[in-house]
Formats: structure tokens, sequence, C-alpha cells
């Protein structure tokens, strides 16, 4: 059992009125916060080992390139992958999936064909656009039935010999919607396709294990699972990152340089170009055990609680519309009440002390294939309580009487 | 016609009627809610601006010296101010608009509304205001 209490005396952030209110933190979709453990990592790295990772010989930047290293272990271990070398550190899931689609570039031709799902962020729609206009390859979208679920049928009908990517997110950050990776990862397998798992949004939530998936490309952020922002982790079967082309170049990827010919750095620093964040690598490792320490199976149930609790309440409310009814959900749930517009309600709720995310979640087309301009988007972490979404739920009320 | 900056005098004072946030608010939505701010017709994709969470429609034409503003928005609060940036300026001398501020609107206590960050089309609502009135200026 986890203790909740104990859990959110470790974020200083949580600790602060808001416009007079005691500050209810529902946007860990976009961001969660940093336990002290986290932010103490980060000024220790900048107190007692700061020093250029991978090239000196001295004892600072041997510390440092250990502690990194160290941290490139531990996301090992929690992707459960096979190589330390298929682990590339990344500035988050951006970079993780335009350093992917940009490789796919050269190896893409215009009878080819990506297939993206209809409920993806814009990070894992607009890289595999770049990456077909300049191939020439097409992209093809993934249908979602009105729940906010993939229609795995249409899904089986889109793949085929063509089909060499299928891009796809595990939880989807505007409905929630948890897809079967594992059943997508299988079928694009039979046609020869690779897969990227978009898991911004699974990280903070569930167990990653790459190896079961049989995933080719998993990644996450470190900023949306306890840790630092400008980091993040790419997981790549070893035998696709042999394959893709570098990303940038520069120091670090190399193995030779002469102005005649340069050579490659093997993995995984033929992708880590330059010198990366590393203090951020360095607390990845931090909130990874942090996470692991209370338990990811103790953090899905609560979690679970969570959802069904804020979802019950919710429910009472005149005109509520869930926007997302998976039957797999995460703790996300995405909202309009009555035809109050989003941004409406977002502003009277964070003059109650209330962050949620009011929009489109850079996930436009999920909104045009609903007809809507955004939702209200309440999204739960491991320290949010019951008594939060008593807030929201009197919130919402409060916002629905000024505005209607 | 009053001059824009009587106008924008009683809107402080109208504002300062209320202590807490949630008069102000309320006195917007009201405002939002109450006025016909553009014709049907004039709810163009060309007259529509952008923002990343509302959107705002502008029209704007010269009478004479003046221009005269319809505008409206999706949403309310949005649609609130917007009733106020239109009465200050509609019907108001192109180059009075052009040389006008908007720091009224941080008088009243809503600053956060006429933010950039905020993404609801306001801040390019305003840009757009004076673009008319200089174009309408440069016509003279
Ligand atoms: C599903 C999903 N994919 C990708 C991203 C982008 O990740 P990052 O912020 O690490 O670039 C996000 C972040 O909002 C997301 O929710």
């Amino acid at each position: 059992m986890l203790d909740v209490s104990k859990i959110r005396q470790q974020f200083p952030i949580l600790h602060q009125e808001v416009n007079g209110y005691p500050l209810v933190y529902l946007d860990n979709g976009a961001t969660t916060h940093k336990p002290k453990v986290v932010i103490d990592a980060i000024q220790q790295y900048y107190e007692k080992q700061n020093s250029n990772i991978h090239r000196g010989v001295h004892y600072l930047s041997q510390l440092a390139t250990d502690e990194y290293e160290a941290s490139r272990e531990t996301v090992r271990k929690h992707f459960n992958a096979d190589h330390l070398h298929e682990i590339i550190f990344t500035k988050g899931n951006t970079e993780a999936i335009n350093l992917v689609a940009n490789g796919f570039r050269t190896l893409l031709t215009s009878t080819d064909e990506v297939l993206v799902s209809a409920i993806e962020h814009h990070s894992n729609i607009v890289p595999w656009q770049m990456a077909c206009e300049s191939s020439g390859a097409s992209l093809k979208v993934i249908p979602m039935n009105d729940k906010g679920e993939l229609d795995m049928k249409a899904y089986e009908s889109l793949l085929s010999n063509n089909t060499k990517v299928v891009a796809v997110n595990h939880i989807s950050n505007a409905l929630g919607t948890i897809n079967p990776v594992k059943e997508i990862i299988q079928l694009a397998h039979q046609v020869g396709a690779a897969v990227l798992v978009d898991g911004a949004q699974s990280g903070p939530h569930s167990h990653i294990d790459v190896k079961d998936l049989d995933a080719d490309f998993y990644c996450i952020s470190g900023h949306k699972i306890y840790g630092p922002t400008g980091i993040g982790a790419l997981y790549g079967k070893e035998e696709w990152l042999n394959k893709l082309p570098p990303y940038q170049g520069g120091g670090e990827m190399i193995a030779t340089v002469s102005f005649k010919e340069t050579t490659y750095a093997t993995l995984p620093h033929k992708f880590e170009a330059g010198t990366p964040n590393i203090a951020g690598g360095i607390a990845l490792k931090t909130a990874i055990d942090w996470l692991n320490d209370i338990g990811l199976d103790n953090v899905m149930a609560y979690e679970n609680e969570l959802l069904e609790y804020a979802t019950q309440e919710l429910a009472k409310i005149e005109g509520m519309r869930f926007i997302g009814e998976a039957s797999n959900k995460a703790a996300v749930i995405s909202f309009l009440v009555g035809d109050i517009h989003p941004y409406d309600m977002g502003m009277i709720l964070d003059k109650l002390g209330i962050a949620v995310r009011t929009g489109h979640h850079c996930a436009q087309p999920v909104m045009d294939e609903f007809c809507i301009p955004g939702t209200i988007r309440a999204s739960f972490a491991v320290y949010n309580t019951k008594e939060e979404v008593d807030r929201l739920v009197e919130g919402v009320k409060k916002a629905q009487q000024m505005l209607s | 016609m009053a001059s824009i900056k009587d106008i924008q005098q009683d809107i402080i004072d109208e504002f300062d009627m209320f202590d807490e946030w949630m008069g102000k608010y309320e006195h917007i939505i009201d405002l939002g809610k109450s006025l016909p701010l553009i014709e049907e017709a004039n709810k163009t994709e060309d007259n529509l601006i952008k923002g990343c969470q509302s959107r705002v429609w502008l029209h704007a034409n010269k009478q004479e010296d003046k221009v005269v503003y319809t505008a409206d928005s999706d949403a309310i609060m949005t649609k609130g101010i917007i009733a106020l940036l239109v009465r200050t300026f509609s019907g108001q001398k192109a180059q009075d608009i052009v040389e006008a501020d908007t720091n009224f609107i941080n008088q009243i206590g809503l600053k956060e509304q006429l933010s950039p960050t905020r993404a609801n089309g306001l801040v390019s609502m305003v840009k757009q205001m004076k673009l008319y009135a200089l174009a309408f200026q440069s016509q003279n």
C-alpha cells in the first residue's frame, strides 16, 4: 500500500498557494513534479561531480561518466532491454521520434507506407510527415472508434507489404486510451514493419518491457516520470539502430575524423552527438529508482482508484461529457461540460488554484475527429488525492454556475 | 463620442466596484454573453485570428474618418474582453486608435487575459485592430 501523504511530503512544489488556494496540480500529463531526491541529485551533480563525460582521464570526468552510464544501465533494466548500447539518451520524446523518423528518410522509398494512429501527439505525427515528404512514402492513419480506441480491424487491413513503419503511443495523452501495443507490434511484424512506441504517457504509469512487447523502438521522457526536463531515453533494437544513419554530427558520435572521411562511433554514441544533459541523465536514474521504490504496481492501483473516483464524481455534474471512454484507460480524464468552452472553464479553475490543461493537447486531429475545439484534461500522478478530486469537482461546478 | 481615454477610465471605474476576481469575471462573462458582436456573414476564414485556445473573428470598416470594429470569439471570457476593446476603439479616429494603449486591461485586474502566453488570440487581435487603423489612416 502506498502512503500518499508521505509521498506528497517529498514534493516541495506541491506545498504552495495559487491565487489564494492550496495548489491542486492535475496537469501531470504535461509534466510531473520532481521529488526532493531528484532535485538533490541535480544539485549534487553540479556541486560535486560536474565534468564533461567520456573524454577526460581526470577524476571528476571519470566520476561523472560512471554516474551517467549507471543511469543508462538503470534505464536498460527498467525497459528490460538486452543491451546497454540499445539505450540512447535524448532530450525527450520529441527528439527521440525525430531521431528515428529522420533516420528512416533514407530507408523509405516512394512505394513505402508509414502508419500512425488517429490519437497521436503532434510529435508522433509531424516527424513522420516530414520523413514521408522527403522520401516520397505515404502516411496512413489508423482510425479510432467513438470511444477513442483504435480500430484494430481497420489497422489490420491497412497493413501490407508496403508498410515499413508503424508509430503509435502506448497511452494517448489527450484521451488516456491504453493501446494494445503488443498486438499492434505482432501484426506489424507479420508484414516486416518496424514499430515505434511513444511511451511519453506510459512511462509514469506502467511497466515497460520492450522484450515482451518485441518493440523495435520505445521512448520515454524524463520530465513526465518525475525526472528533469531535457532528458529522455530511446530504446532501439540493435539491428535497427545499426541500420539508421546518425541523427546529428559532431563530437562524441565519431570514431575517426579526417577531411577525407569520418567514421562513426559505435552504439549508443553514434546517436549522442555533443555534450549531453549530464545532470539530467544522472537525475533520471534517481527518478526511475524513486518510482520503482514505490513500485509501479502500487502506482497503477492507486491511480486507477483516483481515476474511478474522479470519473464517478465528475459524471454527477449535469452536462458532463467525457471525451475518450476507452475500456482500457490510464488516469487521464478529458471532458467538456455542456457547451462551455474549455478555455473559459480552465480560466476559472486556474483562479480557484486548480491546474488543468485546456485546448487540443497537441493532438488536433483527435479534436477534429470529435468536432470539438478542445477539452479540459485532468491527468493524475501518484501524489494526487481524492480531496483534490473533490476540489476539481467543486471547481467545475462553480465554473459551470458562473458561465451559464 | 467620448475619447478612448475617457471610455477606458469609465471601464476602470466600472470594474472598481468589484473587489474580488469572481465579481470581475462574472462581469466579463456577462459582457461576453450579452453582446451580438459581429454579423455571421463577417465570421469568415479571412477574419479569423487563430489563437491556440480560443478563436477570434475581427472585422473592420471605415465610416468617414472613423473605424468601426465588430468581433467575436467562441470563448465567453475572450468575448467579454473583446467587448471592452470594441467599446474603447470602435467609432474612434484611426490615428487615435494607432496611438492608444491597452493598459486599462491591466488596471482592471485582467492582465492575464492579454498575455501572449494565454494564446487566446487577444494579443493578435489588438495588433490587428491597430493594423486596420493604420491602413485606413494611410488611405486618408
Ligand atoms: C504522447 C506524447 N508524445 C510525445 C510528447 C512529447 O514529449 P517531450 O515533451 O518529451 O518532447 C508528449 C508530451 O506532451 C506526449 O504526451
